[in-house]
């Protein structure tokens, strides 16, 4: 991104949380959390953070590493207190509770880690029972639960094998039916799929709606993967920075990307990727001699269905090559990407983009090309 | 070997002697090293966990108990036999015999386990931390039902490492009339010039510390579930 669409990033004013269509069951209200590290620079994880997760919602909040998922993840639950603002989780408030008080609040937030967090020297069915014996649940009904829980994740037949007897992802069922065991009425998956290959994290991902559908958990989903947010994420948050860039239904997200970063991150998972050869070649100015723009349209919904290509090259008489595209489909809608090669003097380029527009059509020129 | 054989090598006298010096020796060895887990073992975990930003985080008294074990860990142990002699005293009664050396043997043991059970305690991934109190769990759950067994594999390796440093020290502790399998082989092998008495100490040492130490790996063994067993 050149530094004009940086500069812009960094002056917009925070996005206001919009309300999701039911009530809210975490509510981040400006929310900022600053370290003063001894002998460091001060750092700012988190600068005025609004979000509002409603119940039985699977929100995705997407960032790099260091973008401040991780200490959003512990103000949630409690863990970290945020050096301003409230964090608000079912009616009370948990970044003002005692520690004590916040112990138990705890229990009603389930946490599944990337890396499992699994206990070694227990067995799945000891692991599923940790957090009903912490919070002093006599055992008989521990191991009927526990029972339920290898049932739900569909490790009945695992249940006395050690974590290091599992694969990554019977590991990871384990951490989720151990996230679900006090019943909680949240889950928090922090980077949950990130160790886990393309396969087993599709099934995951899967049976991570499948117990959202079941018991109306609220879940909230931090992951660097664009990939896992379209693939479960009913609305998405894009942190950059300590800030939300931006925010919306995830169809939305990706069809309007309007921060840089979220362009960055709808690029990585959607048809808009070039073929290897021109993206080398790709200049960001025009370049003399032969020239031609790269053109990246975006149609969703209906217009998807439409013979798009061919009007644009009736109403403006050019000729016009593709150079790639897809349809895919995002929360149930048809969203699709096409990347074409338009001859790249201005008045061309000009008539091809109002053109696009005329049809309502999103389109970004990429780049230019010899 | 026939028993005739032996009797002429040894004098059955002698025997007896060494069968009884054998007993003293597990005696001793057995109860400082139980007493000396039962210090250590608390004393390890504080170490551990009461560092800065810990779960019982008392950077202080961290520090002071640090400075503790390190002085009585660098105090060699003949020196440290003589010197606690009133201590011992108050303790066990009496300054001489088996059951007053038990006190500086466990004066030794217990700081020598405490660090074994710190660093055992600091190996276990901070992330099961984490995990624990995100479930909420109390500082002293995430101790008893995390730290705790999750180290038990790297303790009883360094428990074992602790009872054969102990049967080494108790053939010190003869200088306090504490007996067992080093005094008798000072006092016949070395100052009655009977060196196959000598001997006779030294291969039953060797044979206790390899039965410890393989014991020991046995139970290290048994405790270990990070790796896949094939």
């Amino acid at each position: 991104m050149n530094a004009h669409a940086l500069a812009v990033a960094r002056t917009a004013e925070p996005v206001p949380a919009p309300e999701p269509a039911v009530p809210p069951v975490i509510r981040l209200e400006a929310v900022s959390r600053h370290f003063n590290p001894r002998g460091g620079r001060p750092v700012t994880a988190l600068d005025d953070v609004s979000l509002a997760v409603g119940e039985g919602e699977i929100v995705g909040i997407i960032g790099r590493s260091g973008a401040g998922k991780s200490t959003l993840v512990r103000i949630i639950n409690g863990l970290e207190r945020p050096s301003a603002g409230k964090a608000i989780v079912g009616d009370v408030e948990i970044s003002a509770l005692s520690e004590q008080a916040a112990r138990a609040a705890r229990r009603q937030i389930g946490m599944v880690f990337q890396h499992f967090n699994l206990l070694s020297a227990r067995t799945a069915a000891g692991n599923i029972a940790l957090p009903l014996e912490i919070a002093g649940v006599p055992k008989a009904e521990i191991r009927t639960r526990v029972d339920e829980l290898l049932g739900l994740v569909g490790l009945t037949e695992q249940r006395d094998r050690y974590p290091s007897e599992l694969s990554g992802g019977q590991k990871q069922r384990v951490g989720i039916a151990r996230a679900l065991a006090t019943r909680p009425k949240v889950l928090l998956c922090d980077e949950a799929t990130s160790a886990l290959d393309p396969e087993t994290t599709h099934q995951i991902l899967a049976l991570l709606r499948r117990i959202r559908d079941e018991l109306n958990l609220t879940i909230v989903l931090i992951t660097h993967e664009m990939a896992v947010v379209k693939a479960i994420a009913d609305r998405v948050a894009v942190l950059d920075e300590g800030r939300v860039v931006e925010q919306g239904p995830t169809f939305d997200v990706f069809a309007r990307p309007r921060h840089p970063t979220t362009r960055r991150f709808v690029s990585t998972v959607t048809g808009a990727t070039l073929p290897e050869s021109l993206a080398a070649k790709l200049s960001r100015v025009p370049i003399t001699g032969r020239n031609r723009a790269l053109v990246r349209i975006t149609f969703t919904g209906e217009q998807a269905n439409e013979p798009v290509l061919s009007r644009v090259a009736r109403v403006i008489n050019i000729e016009l090559n593709i150079v790639s595209g897809q349809i895919e489909e995002i929360g149930g809608k048809a969203f699709g990407t096409l990347i074409i090669a338009v001859p790249g003097d201005v008045v061309t380029l000009n008539a091809v983009t109002s053109a696009l527009t005329r049809l309502e059509l999103n389109s970004e020129v990429l780049g230019y090309v010899p | 070997m026939s028993l005739d054989f032996l009797n002429t090598v040894i004098p059955p006298v002698i025997q007896q002697q060494l069968v009884e010096a054998t007993g003293l020796t597990l005696y001793m060895v057995g109860v400082s090293a139980l007493l000396g887990t039962l210090f250590g073992l608390p004393l390890g975990v504080f170490l551990a966990t009461s560092r800065a930003g810990e779960i019982f985080a008392a950077p202080v008294a961290n520090r002071v108990l640090g400075a503790v074990v390190n002085a009585t860990r660098s105090t060699p142990f003949i020196i440290l036999v003589v010197a606690i002699i009133p201590f011992t005293r108050l303790i066990a009664g009496t300054s001489i015999g088996t059951t007053a050396a038990i006190v500086p043997l466990t004066i030794a043991a217990a700081p020598f386990i405490a660090r074994i059970v710190e660093s055992a305690i600091r190996e276990v991934d901070p992330g099961l931390i984490e995990a624990a109190r995100a479930m909420g769990a109390t500082p002293l759950q995430i101790v008893t039902k995390v730290l705790v067994p999750e180290a038990r594999p790297s303790i009883a390796l360094g428990l074992t490492l602790s009872v054969v440093s102990l049967i080494g020290h108790s053939a010190m502790v003869g200088a306090v009339g504490g007996g067992g399998l080093g005094d008798l082989g000072i006092r016949y092998g070395y100052q009655r010039f009977m060196p196959e008495v000598m001997l006779a100490v030294v291969i039953l040492l060797i044979a206790l510390v390899q039965s410890v130490q393989s014991t020991g790996d046995f139970i290290a063994r048994k405790l270990d579930r990070r790796t896949r067993r094939g």
